[in-house]
């Protein structure tokens, strides 16, 4: 029988409306959002087309260097921490008994079911001053204080500080790791489900312990499911908006930021689209230095 | 207590998985240091999950396993002295060869100039010297398993488990392996366990085999004495091909019983079988293809011969293999191509005589 992909009126059919929608609502607006970014901004906002540079001269300033910089150490400390929680915890998942594995995954995946914008807000009702953790924190130190009481020596305890834990770096940093985990979770767990578990009892068997096993055979096994989660992590914490609108303060806007406000209060689409686009290169070069390391260990030694 | 010729003692060895699976059933075996061991049965009758609970990668529900001496209870893999080649041969493909052989040596703490040396020992007992800093995807499977042989060695542990070794290798590379493994084995002195469901590959390397059946070890024996003198049905029929019948004891005379075969019965008789244990009731009487000559005129004699019709001839090359009919009784009788022609007139639809020894004849109570 024929391939269904000869028959030319079949496969065109087929392939008009996915490649419709990419155009029209991927491609078009990214085409105009290039040229944008070449255009100059009216006194009242409007654009101007033109072919200038400013908007990407003015892009690497200091001051937005510096924000892009942060983004950069913001998204590296995310994805730092998101590893270290998401690795044992993909781990975990895929060498659980078969049974719970599904449970496990589905818990992984479960906060994709809420709307991001709520789960947020439920941070901000975790992390603020009179929030949750603080009132946990609140109750541990009244706690300790009556249990110090009893030896004497309850001023030991002080007066109970709630941490300030809303509005700054530490509460993005937080919010991300909690936003991006499954992504970096997921990966990692396709590749060591799918990794022929011999190699691990071949390392225990020629004396390795587990420990040993899990840096020498495991994790390097397991590298490219670690790296696509890592990537994944990093460049989408790198272009978050949402998380440090709502829990960062004065020192933790980024890059996400910065372009969202020219596109509303500053009325700078121009130099929001210039923005755009570094933040899209910068992607490309991540992407494409990823593929040209993992195109060379691929190739003929 | 294990004398100093035991290095492994398996003792009233179980093990289940959940409730219901019974992998092994109440093993008790030894393996003698510096012997060839073979585990052979079927898929599934437990050979792999007994050979785990050497490497200590399943522990015993119940019983005990002593390597050399001492108890393996508790012990983890990484403690023992025996060392496995996996059926998948479980070669690091992110290490090159040399890598692969002395990661054991290297987790040991082994000096780097012995570990060179002994890496390099090892590879040229298995003809890998070339090869040394290839990655595994540059390998053939049968250099893989070189490699994977090679690995385990060069921890010159006291046994080596082998897990269906050849069986993802081609005919004519498993047959040379099967050679090879067997110089290995004797050049290096070191005892070899090897799981394998292929008896060929049992009979032709192994000093001893044990025969598994539904987690029971049923027969222990050198591969001879396992062809020519099975214990039962089971084992009779595993190892090569065999013409079983149902019979009944009718009388014993001094070291000798009487059985009658219902379907043969009316041609030959009673027959009269050595046998020195006590048999009564049903028995089997089976006959290897092999024993049984054919001949076109009566072999007078002969006391056990039958006329028979020729049903089907194959032809292999080496043997013709002739099926044949006596009324009920069906046989198959292997005939050795000795020169060309030699068989030119067993053909299908001809009737021919067929005998054989009495002493070649085995009497199965189980
Ligand atoms: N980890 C396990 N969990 C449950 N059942 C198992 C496990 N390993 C083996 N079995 C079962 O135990 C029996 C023996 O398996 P195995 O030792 O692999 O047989 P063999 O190697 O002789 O083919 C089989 O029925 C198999 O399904
Ligand atoms: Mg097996």
């Amino acid at each position: 029988m024929e391939s269904w992909r000869n028959n030319r009126l079949v496969f065109a059919v087929l392939a008009l409306p996915p490649t419709a929608w990419l155009v029209i609502f991927f491609t078009v607006p990214l085409i105009i959002m290039w040229v944008y970014s070449f255009a100059e901004r009216g006194p009242q906002g409007q654009i101007e087309l033109a072919i200038n540079f400013a908007n990407y001269a003015r892009a690497i300033e200091w001051i937005h260097l510096g924000i892009i910089w942060k983004s950069i150490w913001i998204a590296a400390v995310t994805t730092l921490i998101t590893f270290l929680i998401g690795f044992p915890l993909a781990m975990g998942i895929a060498f659980a008994p078969a049974r719970w594995k599904n449970v496990l995954l589905l818990l992984v995946i479960l906060p994709f079911w809420t709307n991001l914008l709520i789960r947020t807000y439920a941070w901000i009702a975790v992390l603020r001053t009179r929030g949750f953790l603080n009132f946990g924190l609140e109750w541990a130190h009244e706690k300790l204080t009556i249990l110090f009481g009893f030896f004497g020596t309850a001023q030991v305890m002080g007066e109970f500080q709630p941490l300030e834990l809303l509005y700054n770096q530490k509460a993005v940093v937080i919010g991300l790791v909690y936003v991006y985990l499954p992504f970096l979770v997921l990966p990692i767990y396709a590749t060591i489900e799918k990794l022929d578990k011999s190699y691990l009892e071949a390392s225990l068997d020629l004396g390795a312990g587990h420990w040993r096993t899990l840096f020498s055979v495991t994790m390097p096994l397991a590298l490219p499911g670690i790296i696509s989660g890592c990537l994944l992590a990093f460049i989408l914490s790198m272009g978050t908006f949402l998380t440090p609108a709502l829990l960062g303060g004065t020192d933790s806007e980024m890059i996400g930021n910065l372009i969202a406000r020219q596109f509303s209060s500053s009325r700078d689409w121009p130099f929001g689209s210039a923005l755009s686009f570094l933040l899209l290169y910068l992607t490309f070069i991540i992407l494409w230095v990823r593929a040209s390391l993992a195109g060379r260990k691929a190739g003929p030694l | 207590m294990p004398d100093s010729n035991t290095i492994i003692t398996i003792r009233n060895v179980v093990k289940r998985f959940g409730s219901s699976v019974t992998a092994v059933n109440d093993v008790s075996l030894d393996i003698r240091r510096g012997e060839f061991f073979a585990l052979l049965g079927p898929s599934g009758c437990g050979k792999t999950t007994l050979l785990r609970m050497l490497a200590g990668f399943e522990s015993p529900s119940e019983g005990e396993i002593l390597i050399d001496g001492e108890d393996m209870d508790g012990v983890e893999p990484n403690k023992r002295s025996v060392n496995m080649v996996f059926q998948s041969y479980a070669v690091f493909p992110h290490m090159t060869v040399h890598q692969n052989v002395a990661y054991g040596l290297k987790v040991a703490g082994t000096p780097k100039g012995e570990i060179n040396q002994r890496v390099g020992e090892a590879l040229a007992l298995v003809q890998l010297e070339s090869m040394a800093d290839r990655k595994p995807d540059q390998l053939s499977g049968g250099q893989r398993q070189r490699v994977a042989l090679a690995r385990a060695l060069v921890k010159k542990p006291k046994v080596l488990l082998l897990d269906e070794p050849l069986s993802a290798l081609d005919a004519k590379l498993r047959e040379q392996m099967q050679l090879e493994l067997v110089r290995l084995q004797k050049s290096v002195g070191i005892t070899f366990v090897i799981v394998t469901h292929d008896q060929n590959e049992a009979l032709s390397m192994a000093d001893r085999i044990a025969v598994m059946e539904h987690g029971n070890v049923l027969q222990l024996a050198p591969p001879a004495e396992l062809y020519e003198y099975p214990n039962c049905r089971f084992v009779a029929d595993f190892i090569g091909k065999m013409n079983l019948f149902d019979g009944q004891v009718v009388g014993a005379r001094d070291g000798r019983v009487v059985v009658r075969v219902n379907a043969l019965s009316d041609r030959v008789g009673d027959l009269e079988l050595p046998y020195d244990g006590e048999a009564r009731g049903g028995v089997g009487v089976a006959i290897r293809p092999e024993k049984l000559r054919l001949s076109s005129s009566e072999p007078v004699d002969e006391p056990v011969r039958l006329r028979t019709r020729i049903m089907e001839v194959v032809y292999y090359g080496d043997e013709n293999h002739v099926f044949l009919e006596a009324g009920e009784a069906k046989f198959t009788a292997n005939l050795q191509n000795v020169s060309r022609g030699a068989h030119a007139g067993v053909v299908r639809g001809e009737d021919v005589w067929i005998s054989w020894r009495q002493e070649d004849t085995l009497l199965l109570t189980s």
